[in-house]
């Protein structure tokens, strides 16, 4: 059966022009960057140029900006504890939106343990971060503020050049976490106003295992994986030569064919959400405009997001849900909570994020087919009025 | 190895239930389970002279849960009461060949569900 993958916020295939470049850094120029002979030194170059790829693709001040992780998550991590233990002395705050990352709210929590206060900020329905209470919130006790550029679950794109000016009549830093948006939309750091930003490979049509983390010149921050001093003291590790490598090929080519490919997925989103919400009870998450270009979000009244999967994969078709019965740990998406959806709404979710393999051509007309097909049946089981 | 996913049986219950829909005026209903945690499974039995000889069943839930509904009801239907009472989530998950430990509460409502619906026709009966 032919696939229709469309669950490209969770994992990408890698692009086979990234991994043209890639390749031989896992085979023949298979050298440690910090070995000094000419296999090291081949590697070391790799991973110095794709440092400069990413720092022009966010138009980062220079190269030295950019510090490579083993993913987004613990570039996440890196950005959170090690800028709030690192400037602990100048206050014991942070804060972060409701609807963050998991990675970014659990490190929070966390530095709870070590005697700072942590803030959520509420979003309104649209998933947009509400601008009032994060001025109230931020004070000159907040170390960093993380709010992501825009939500992978619900698509909503977050006014971030206008929550740079609040956090920084009051707070230290602002951390934004860019794994959804990046490719998909323009990220400028400096015109932004960012302090932080993460990366992630893998989003990008890169290897899995590399992240990177933003560093603005003069923002202070010590290291979470302590180790052999690589960059700069601040991530420790052999550097996964392959998978950074191909970040940087990655990062280059989405910089070059993101307005095209935003535009040609634009049109096909629009396609699906207008055919999708002629279905009864059903609804968009997230905002209606101010959304990724590659991002459809619903949910269906009276059915279940798992029981969707599945029967959306019988179909061939791959989507992803934020039910609770499909989380590790059976609570609905803390997301759709946020938006104010009431639990029973909460479960019928359905996340369609579009990619490169998908076309005009033959996609929305069968997943709209699907959808409709799945949301009947389900709907004949359902007890729900 | 451990498993990962869904059996092929709980899968072809998600595709192919059995015992789908309602009983006008059943002689014996359950409900049990909340939107709030979704799932939501109702029940719906035909007794004669102590024997289910027709039982339905709807759900809102994720696969485990509807093919654990529909398990319960191939598994209570022809049976004695007293025998349908005594069935339990293990008898649920071991004829649906195992269900993942986070999904086994799934297969406690199923059955759950069916308990609810005898009881239901016992105190009608009795009131009678």
């Amino acid at each position: 059966m032919p696939r229709i993958y469309l669950d490209h916020a969770s994992s990408l295939p890698v692009d086979p022009r990234v991994l043209e470049v890639a390749q031989p850094y896992l085979t023949t120029f298979h050298g440690n960057p910090s070995s000094l002979h000419s296999v090291g030194l081949e590697a070391k170059r790799a991973v110095e140029e794709a440092r400069s790829k990413i720092a022009a693709f966010i138009h980062a001040e220079n190269e030295n900006t950019i510090l490579f992780t083993g993913g987004a998550t613990e570039a996440n991590n890196l950005a959170i504890r090690g800028t709030a233990l690192r400037n602990i002395s100048q206050g014991k705050n942070v804060v972060a939106s409701v609807i963050e990352h998991m990675s970014v709210l659990n490190p929070m929590k966390e530095l709870q343990k070590n005697g700072f206060t942590f803030t959520t900020i509420p979003v309104d329905s649209t998933g947009l971060v509400d601008l009032k209470q994060l001025e109230q919130a931020l004070t000159k006790n907040t170390i960093v503020t993380s709010i992501m550029y825009a939500n992978n679950e619900i698509g909503t794109i977050e006014p971030i050049r206008e929550i740079s000016k609040l956090v920084h009549e009051e707070g230290l830093y602002l951390h934004v976490d860019a794994v959804a948006a990046a490719g998909r939309i323009p990220i400028d750091v400096q015109k932004d106003g960012i302090d932080l930003l993460t990366l992630s490979s893998n989003d990008l049509y890169g290897p899995p295992g590399a992240g990177a983390l933003y560093v603005k010149p003069g923002v202070k921050l010590q290291a979470v994986l302590l180790g052999g001093g690589q960059e700069k003291g601040l991530r420790s590790g052999t550097e996964n030569v392959f998978a950074i490598a191909g970040m940087g090929e990655a990062a280059r080519l989405a910089h070059k064919e993101m307005d095209k490919e935003s535009t040609r997925l634009t049109s096909i989103r629009d396609a699906l959400i207008k055919e999708i919400l002629t279905i009864e009870q059903s609804y968009l998450t997230g905002h209606p405009t101010q959304r990724l270009p590659h991002h459809a979000s619903f949910r269906f009244s009276r059915i279940e997001g798992e029981s969707i999967l599945l029967n959306m994969d019988m179909y061939g078709i791959q989507v992803s849900t934020g039910s609770a019965c499909s989380s590790k740990t059976l609570e609905p998406s803390h997301v759709l909570l946020a938006i104010g959806l009431k639990h029973e709404e909460a479960h019928g979710s359905m996340v369609l994020t579009l990619g490169r393999s998908t076309t005009m051509k033959d996609v929305p007309a069968a997943v709209v087919q699907a959808t409709r097909e799945t949301v009947q049946r389900l709907r004949a089981l359902s007890p729900m009025p | 190895m451990a498993t990962v996913g869904y059996s092929k049986k709980v899968m072809e219950h998600f595709m192919n239930p059995r015992n789908v829909g309602v009983i006008e005026n059943p002689d014996g209903y359950g409900k049990v389970g909340n939107p709030v945690c979704g799932d939501v499974m109702e029940i719906f039995i035909t007794v004669i002279d102590d024997v289910i000889t027709d039982i339905k069943f709807r759900t809102f839930g994720c696969g485990s849960a509807i093919a654990t509904s529909s398990m319960v009801t191939e598994l209570a239907k022809g049976k004695h009461l007293d025998e349908a009472m005594k069935l339990t989530r293990s008898d649920v998950a071991n004829e649906l060949e195992g269900l993942p430990p986070q999904k086994m509460h799934c297969s406690n409502l199923a059955a759950d569900a069916l308990h609810e619906a005898i009881k239901d026709y016992r105190n009608k009966k009795q009131k009678k």
